[in-house]
């Protein structure tokens, strides 16, 4: 698939969560080699969007996607209502898919109705709309190990072909349960972006981008000391793109399907005056 | 949220306003459900207004309701090449793509195009979660998933879009898209604005979905779940039936129709599992629907409701029917017919509205005998002749998320 280098595309908002790197300001500053870590993990993220009941019943992958997207419209400074968004997950919330299957075989006449609406692949994206009173569309996909390439891909492609900003959500959570040596994933990794058609007053890069036929192997790697802070989780292949956005730049070919690459060069810019 | 976080101030985006879109071209399409194999099968069934409804003989653990149940996948394991992928979902999305001639369509346009220029995009809501209900039926004594299902691709979202990836031979941008019941839907949109920007030449859509145990009994614990066949918009309706489908449609730029003319996007931003009181994404999916494709409500023919037969989806979608739509306008859901195909519902339906202005037939719905006194003068019984030839289908799923699709026999000028 030949596609020409795309029109420019900005960086308006960055976030990201892991257990060791807690928000993006501490990651932005680790991924870049320029900060250690800290010594003790997080446990989860505590997104302020959500009431304190529902801060403490919200399924990981909830109070996880909606910390991260939350603040990538901070740091954008967009209002999230109106804003269309895209969530990208391997695996949706692996625990209540443990939960789910096991009911099923001990007592399925008790599986709990919340539960199973939260079983569904877009609870994340719904309950973020339901928080921010946001009406406009969101997309949820799964492209399996290549799941973050192709939500940012579906991000920049909604931003060329509606000229609007959208919202990129990634992330992922523990398995647990029988299902955990077979569906691998470690700890809880979120990652967000605002990405916009036009620089403006938050804008932190300009990212131009083209997809090419090719294999996983002309992939870029993340940095190995990286790599074990966020040792795996499904959504790990997002680092590579975030090392670039720490390091205020740089090209970043991420694979997109077994024979399909995204070719990105990220290029740091001043805000667009105001 | 804290002052730290406010958006007070903030740059909000503008109300976005889609303009007219270009069609494209439905170059051939297929759908199988419990109304049998293939595009023939359904339309008989839609004509001779023939439920495939069934009570349910799916779950191990006895449920008293009613499914639609595509006959047969137990004894048809996928060919020896994709055993890796083998189970309930994948050897449904393999059947379907068997029927009308689909496999030779694609052929012809990877020959036209080359593999990597057609994008692949499938709408699923549970995709092959029915085989990690059966591995935890299945554990080992020390509590580990059977040999025969530790394959981890079945156990996740993209195992459809994987699978048909490699069954069909495509290196393109193909993507797994679970938005719940809009799924399969959306997928439409994704692939007219791949076309769009040039990303893509072609795009085989569609949805798979299929009955797994979690769904049915997760359905059940919302009190969602009808003890008799599902009764689209009856006043006395008791809730869904659940069912399963899967489909695929080619799209091109060029070609003979039918066209897809218009898409609408929306979210309800309400509830998770319980529509918006007055409709209002469904209105603003309408509304963009109408939009792009350059129609006014006058000019619909047919509307594929969403029409689940559950209380509230019913009341809220015939209101929303009879605000925005003239008298002349025919509307029902077919899930009378075939059930809630969950993540392939919105595929399957917009099969069926391909069907109906194709064949000049709009169904009414199946087992209502008295309709709610919510339903305007749009929302039929029978079956009747179609007017226009211009349809809508409609779907709204879980997570307030909403797509509606308008198609047409006729390339507006």
């Amino acid at each position: 698939m030949n596609a020409a280098m795309q029109q420019e595309t900005f960086v308006d908002g960055i976030s990201f969560w892991a257990q060791r790197l807690p928000g993006w300001e501490i990651a932005g500053a680790v991924l870049a080699g320029r900060a250690d870590p800290p010594v003790v993990a997080g446990r989860r993220p505590s997104p302020e969007l959500l009431p304190p009941a529902e801060r403490r019943r919200a399924p990981d992958s909830v109070a996880l996607a909606m910390e991260v997207a939350a603040g990538a419209c901070a740091a954008a400074a967009v209002d999230p209502a109106g804003l269309a968004s895209v969530f990208a997950t391997t695996h949706a919330d692996l625990a209540i898919t443990d939960y789910l299957c096991e009911t099923l075989v001990r007592a399925p006449l008790h599986t709990s109705p919340t539960r199973f609406h939260n079983s569904v692949h877009n609870a994340a994206a719904g309950y973020w709309c339901i928080a921010t009173g946001c009406h406009a569309p969101y997309t949820t996909l799964s492209v399996h190990e290549y799941s973050f390439a192709a939500g940012l891909f579906e991000t920049l492609l909604q931003v060329a072909s509606d000229g609007r900003p959208v919202l990129y959500v990634a992330f992922d959570i523990e398995a647990c349960g029988p299902l955990a040596p077979i569906t691998v994933s470690h700890g809880l990794l979120g990652a967000g972006l605002v990405l916009s058609p036009v620089r403006t007053a938050t804008s932190r890069a300009r990212l131009s981008w083209s997809t090419r036929p090719g294999g996983g192997a002309q992939s870029t790697a993340a940095r190995s000391a990286n790599t074990e802070l966020i040792g795996g989780n499904a959504m790990a292949a997002c680092l590579p793109f975030y090392e670039a956005l720490a390091a205020g730049g740089g090209p970043v070919t991420l694979a997109l399907g077994p024979d399909l690459l995204l070719d990105v060069v990220l290029d740091s810019c001043a805000p667009a005056p105001p | 949220m804290t002052a730290e976080r406010s958006v007070a101030g903030s740059r909000a985006p503008e109300h976005y306003s889609p303009g007219r879109m270009t069609p494209f071209s439905i170059n051939a399409f297929t759908v199988t459900s419990a109304l049998g194999c293939g595009l023939a099968a359904q339309l008989d069934m839609l004509v001779g207004r023939r439920s495939g409804l069934r009570a349910n003989d799916f779950t191990e653990h006895e449920l008293a309701t009613w499914i639609g149940r595509v006959g047969g996948l137990e004894t048809a394991p996928l060919p020896e090449r994709f055993s890796e992928w083998d189970c309930r979902n994948n050897r449904l999305a393999w059947l379907a793509l068997q029927q009308d001639g689909l496999l030779d369509a694609i052929a012809r346009a990877r020959a036209r195009h080359g593999a990597g220029r057609i994008a692949l995009l499938l709408g699923t809501s549970t995709s092959s979660i029915g085989a990690t209900e059966e591995a935890y039926r299945r554990l080992t004594p020390d509590g580990q998933f059977p040999a025969a299902l530790r394959r981890p691709i079945i156990h996740t979202a993209h195992s459809l879009g994987g699978f048909v990836q490699r069954a069909l031979g495509l290196d393109g941008i193909c993507a797994t898209i679970a938005t719940a019941c809009s799924s399969s839907v959306k997928v439409f949109a994704q692939a007219a604005r791949l076309m769009r920007c040039g990303l893509a030449d072609a795009a085989v859509v569609g949805g798979v979905d299929t009955l797994c145990g979690s769904v049915l009994f997760g359905f059940n614990s919302l009190e969602l779940v009808s003890t008799e066949p599902c009764r689209p918009f009856d006043v006395n309706r008791r809730g869904i039936s659940i069912g399963e489908a899967g489909g695929f449609a080619l799209l091109e730029r060029d070609g003979a129709g039918p066209w897809l003319l218009g898409y609408g996007e929306s979210s309800d931003a309400h509830h998770m599992s319980s529509p918006h009181p007055d409709g209002l994404g469904a209105r603003l999916a309408i509304g963009d629907a109408l939009a792009r494709s350059g129609l006014a409500a006058a000019d619909i023919g047919y509307i594929n409701l969403h029409g689940t037969a559950s209380a509230r989806n019913d009341e809220v979608e015939a209101r929303v029917i009879g605000d925005l739509f003239p008298a002349t306008t025919h509307a029902s859901s077919t899930k009378g017919w075939t059930g809630h195909a969950l993540g392939a519902a919105g595929y399957l339906e917009s099969a069926i509205s391909l069907l109906a202005i194709q064949h000049g037939i709009a169904p009414g719905n199946l087992n209502t005998t008295t309709l709610d006194p919510a339903c305007g003068p749009q929302i039929r019984l029978d079956n009747a002749p179609l007017a226009r030839p211009v349809a809508l289908s409609q779907s709204f799923g879980f997570g307030g998320s909403n797509c509606v699709l308008a198609f047409g026999t006729e390339r507006p000028h």
